[in-house]
């Protein structure tokens, strides 16, 4: 999410310029599967587990993650999208609209609620995330899972669960889909 | 010195002067700091506020309907010709986007003083004010006001002028409407349901803010609009109004269009200088129960409130199904969220990215 | 007046004179406050004013026709003494100052006490009187009276005289006197509540608005009245292309009717209230660019007799409010001449001079003696104040004429501040634009009462 909107919002936008690719379809695909396995090795099981997306990059790995976790456990898995525009610190500061309407499974009260993005930079974007699952009800417990955890945090937030570390330059982008991982530059246009 | 004088003939300052730059044009060149008329946002701005009342209308199911996004922001409400129910919807939005509100109203003690409209709004920006809701009997009375103060603008209604949150929750009524048969979510449903969608506004066009906003709006979207008023109802320069048609005889329209959209008639047009009398405005232009059942099956029935029951529209047609009076009320509050965090959220000179490249943004949208 | 002859001698040098009889390169010496001399390259007496005017014209000086001076009554707008000095940097040396004050001029004490205001002003002040008491357009004001004191014209401005009865009796009385009734053509039925013109950009920005029809009635009601009465008519600050056909029409009939129009109807539309500025609202409203380039082909025709300013002073409170709260009206005496002679000279229709006359060798529509002709002699006669008439207004610029002279720089260009102007009001429409063409001296009664483009007093 932190990627799409420092993308979004260069003076005048920009074009991503891929450089390198990092992970194959093929890696991202494994990484899923292992997160799935370390949430339920870690929780004991996921009786009451709802995962749940970032608007937009966390939206297909949730719902990935969502369908191996119904594999592995054998029993329905509830996911959601949750869109921060709403909590951002950084509102007036810089301009971002919400891509997408917030759609949460039900109540989250004593629910065990996975946080799914697909990289993690600063931190803010999961501390507003944070903000607004608040106001969904008082969750058992709140785990984030990340495909890359890239470093250069501003908030005291760190993942449960990675599928690759890779540090990077601050000026770096990295682009995440479940076809891979790219690591690349934001041309200004 | 020749006796010709090509000297003044040549770059002459003067002959005739450019208008002024609107402050509508401002507002959309600076980033949509003000919404004073419904051509400040074009086609793309629309669906772009149209895009966030669904986000909007989301938080409203919750619960606690409130989000933080405009916290620490000062909106005032300045309601110099009242109105109870607009001013209630735009302090409630912005509450729920918790914001601080304060709020004026004509019977306010210092506009009755006499106080200049000037003097009144600048000392309450003095007290730091993020934006400011006008209403006004004074068409361009929010342009002035944008003039004078370093806040953005938000017309809620100006003298016959326009009245742009009108036009957006009503076209977000119809998008919601019209989705809902097709069993998509708002979400989910663009903005082709306007293209070549026939719509009738019915009433008094002339003194009507909501109807020269809907027009507009309407119009940017690919909608066809038939006006239909009496002669002495009707603007001045019509034909140059984006409209497809202009009719005096609301039966031949009725059968043909998808929306019937009433305006309200004011009480003093019937006192015998614009009409004869409102019964008579009513029997020839008043959607009764005869003239509802000649719309067609799926034709919705709209009406910006507060309903002159018996006058433009019969009791009877206001409860019924297809008519979605109250569904557009109900959006109102989302609506005008999305209008507010709009131009607070987005930092002055800067416009919003989003789903959409807004008002030809020079960026890609990027997301998937 | 007793200090005339003490006068200085003052020389005109290096302009340009353009009066009734044409254009010539000329040298003029003034003293005791006439002409003596006009010549080329006259030699200097000692101990003169030498007024520099290369580059300039030197014309007869400009006469207004329409002029408020909001005093009594108004004065935090304007008085007597800011709006003549107003006029004389303006290139007028004779103004004629409108009735609709507080008291009104309906009786001789009033005129009298404007008059005497006006006695030592920097241009002359002419006072025109109300046809009707109070201006309420039921029962004649004392014209006889009042013309006693040497008012020559009546009109309600301000108010348009709206009983055909009253107005016919009006020009009948008239008549009798040898005066000219001027009327501000509006019917109320049509106008009342408007902001501006009812038209297309009426219809876009949502304001109420008068349509031309509101002024054409009346100049056709006031034209039949004049053909029925012999009375002599004229009209006011016209707007409409309607109403210069009416007028045309009329005097190819032979009546005597008069038609007059300011410089901000040769210029601005009502396309520049877009942005709500009350700035541009004025009565009678700016029209369509189609009603402009009429009344600009009316002043190429002879058809309009005159350009007259209709200089409306409004203080700041009565400006800067929502559009259909503020009062109409607009500066127009220090402008005047700049903007007429770039509207009329130049014909373009944007501020740009695009179009014929600019600089590729075309002609210009209007020569600058028929511009000048339209703000100095012809508006001189129809205020009775022109020298053929007794009075001293108009020239031509001979030996033995009074000195009332301005010399204007057509080539100095100025950007208008209305923090530094004259009049005690700031409400031109003009604020911040840069004009090209300025007075640079104004001559009254043989005293330079502007050098250099400043007030002298």
């Amino acid at each position: 999410m932190a990627e799409r909107e420092r993308r979004l919002t260069t003076p005048r936008g920009g074009v991503f310029v891929p450089r390198v690719q990092v992970l194959s379809a093929e890696d991202v695909a494994r990484a899923i599967t292992r997160i799935a396995h370390e949430i339920v090795e870690r929780n004991r099981g996921i009786s009451d587990i709802v995962v749940i997306g970032l608007q937009t990059g966390g939206v297909p790995l949730a719902r990935r993650l969502a369908q191996v976790l119904e594999e592995i456990a054998g029993v329905p898995v509830p996911s959601g999208t949750l869109d921060v525009a709403f909590y951002r610190d950084d509102i007036g500061i810089r301009p971002v609209l919400p891509e997408a309407v917030t759609d949460i499974p039900g109540d989250l009260a004593g629910e065990l609620v996975v946080l799914v993005d697909d990289v993690l930079f600063t931190g803010r974007t999961v501390r507003a995330a944070l903000n607004a699952l608040a106001d969904y009800g008082r969750a058992r417990a709140v785990q984030l899972a990340v495909m890359v955890d890239r470093g250069h945090r501003e908030i005291p937030i760190r993942p449960d669960y990675v599928g690759k570390n890779m540090p990077t330059r601050i000026d770096e982008q990295v682009d995440v889909s479940l076809d891979g991982v790219v690591l690349g530059d934001v041309v200004p246009r | 010195m020749t006796a010709e004088p090509e000297a003044l003939a040549e770059e002459q300052d003067v002959g005739l002067v450019e208008p002024e730059i609107s402050a509508s044009e401002t507002a959309a060149a600076g980033g949509r700091r003000h919404l004073l008329s419904i051509s400040d946002l074009g086609a793309y701005g629309i669906e772009e506020v149209l895009r966030v009342s669904d986000a909007f209308v989301e938080v409203g199911k919750r619960s606690i309907p409130k989000v933080p996004a405009l916290r620490g922001k000062t909106v005032v409400t300045l309601f110099v010709e009242e109105s109870t129910r607009t001013k209630l919807s735009f302090e409630t939005a912005a509450k729920r986007l918790s914001a601080d509100v304060m709020s004026f109203s004509a019977s306010s003690s210092s506009l009755k003083k006499g106080e200049s409209l000037r003097d009144t709004v600048e000392t309450v920006a003095a007290m730091g004010v993020d934006a400011f809701v006008i209403r006004h009997s004074s068409a361009g009375a929010p342009a002035a006001v944008s003039r004078w103060v370093d806040a953005s603008v938000l017309n809620a209604g100006d003298g016959w002028h326009e009245h742009p949150t009108q036009a957006l929750l009503d076209c977000y009524t119809i998008r919601e409407v019209l989705a809902e048969r097709e069993g998509l979510a708002p979400g989910e449903a663009g903005m082709g349901c306007f293209k070549g969608l026939r719509v009738a506004i019915v009433g008094d066009i002339r003194h009507s803010r909501v109807a020269r906003s809907n027009v507009l709006a309407l119009a940017a979207l690919g909608a066809e609009v038939t006006l239909v008023a009496p002669g002495t109802l009707l603007p001045p320069a019509v034909e140059t109004w984006p409209v497809a048609a202009v009719s005096h005889d609301i039966d031949d329209v009725l059968p043909k269009i998808d929306v019937c959209y009433l305006l309200r008639l004011q009480a003093e047009r019937g006192a015998g200088r614009f009409l004869p009398s409102i019964r008579e405005y009513s029997s020839e232009y008043g959607l009764n129960a005869r003239r509802a059942s000649a719309l067609a099956d799926g034709a919705l029935v709209m009406h910006p409130g507060p309903m002159n029951r018996g006058v433009e529209i019969a009791d009877e047609v206001a409860d019924l199904p297809r008519s979605v009076i109250l569904r557009q009320v109900a959006n109102g509050v989302a609506v005008r969220m999305a209008v507010l965090f709009m131009l607070l959220g987005t930092p002055h000179g800067q416009t919003p990215t989003g789903t959409l490249a807004s008002l030809g943004g020079a960026w890609e949208s990027g997301s998937a | 007046m007793a200090r005339l002859e003490a006068r200085p001698t003052i020389v005109i040098r290096g302009g340009t004179v353009v009066d009734e009889t044409g254009e010539r390169r000329a040298d003029v010496v003034c003293a005791g406050g006439v002409v003596k001399e006009v010549g080329d390259s006259l030699a200097i007496p000692s101990g003169a004013t030498v007024l520099d005017a290369d580059g300039c014209f030197v014309m007869p000086g400009l006469v207004d026709l329409h002029t408020h001076l909001r005093q009594p009554g108004n004065e935090d707008a304007e008085c007597v003494e800011t709006g003549a000095r107003a006029a004389a940097l303006g290139g007028f040396t004779a103004i004629l100052a409108m009735p609709n004050t507080d008291p009104c001029v309906d009786n001789a004490a009033v005129a009298s006490e404007v008059l005497a205001l006006g006695a030592e002003a920097p241009c002359r002040v002419a006072v025109a009187g109300a046809i009707t008491v109070g201006r309420a357009g039921e029962n004649l004001a004392p014209l006889g009276e009042l013309a006693a004191l040497g008012v020559r014209l009546f009109t309600d401005d301000g108010a348009c005289v709206s009983d055909s009865g009253v107005m016919r009796r009006a020009l009948e009385y008239a008549r009798g006197l040898g005066v000219t009734l001027a009327q501000h053509c509006e019917d109320q039925g049509l106008a009342s509540g408007a902001s501006m013109h009812e038209g297309e950009w009426s219809s876009i920005l949502g304001v109420p608005g008068a349509p031309a029809e509101a002024e054409e009635l009346v100049v056709a009601r006031d034209i039949a009245l004049a053909r029925l009465t012999g009375g002599r008519l004229h009209l006011l600050h016209l707007s409409s292309a309607r109403s210069v056909a009416l007028v045309a029409a009329a005097k190819a009939e032979g009546l005597r009717v008069s038609a007059e129009v300011t410089p901000h109807h040769l210029c601005l539309t009502d396309a520049d209230l877009a942005g709500y500025d009350p700035l541009f609202k004025v009565n009678p409203p700016l029209r369509t660019t189609a009603d402009l380039l009429a009344l600009r082909e009316g002043c190429r025709s002879g058809v309009l007799d005159a350009v007259a300013t209709d200089h409306a002073p409004h203080p700041r409170e009565a400006k800067d409010t929502p559009l259909s709260d503020a009062a109409p009206g607009m500066l127009g005496l220090e402008t005047a001449l700049a903007v007429t002679l770039g509207s009329l000279s130049s014909g373009s229709v944007n501020g740009n001079g695009n179009g014929n006359g600019n600089g590729n060798g075309a002609a210009p529509y209007m020569g600058v003696k028929d511009v000048v002709g339209l703000m100095s002699w012809r508006p001189a006669v129809i205020g009775h104040m022109a020298t053929s008439q007794g009075g001293d207004q108009g020239g031509p610029i001979a030996p033995g004429a009074p000195a009332n002279l301005c010399v204007f720089d057509p080539a100095e260009s100025w950007v208008v501040d209305p923090a530094k102007m004259a009049s005690r009001s700031r409400n031109t429409p003009w604020s911040g634009r840069t004009l090209k063409g300025r007075v640079r001296h104004t001559i009254c009664a043989g005293e330079p009462v502007v050098v250099g483009a400043e007030a002298q007093r």
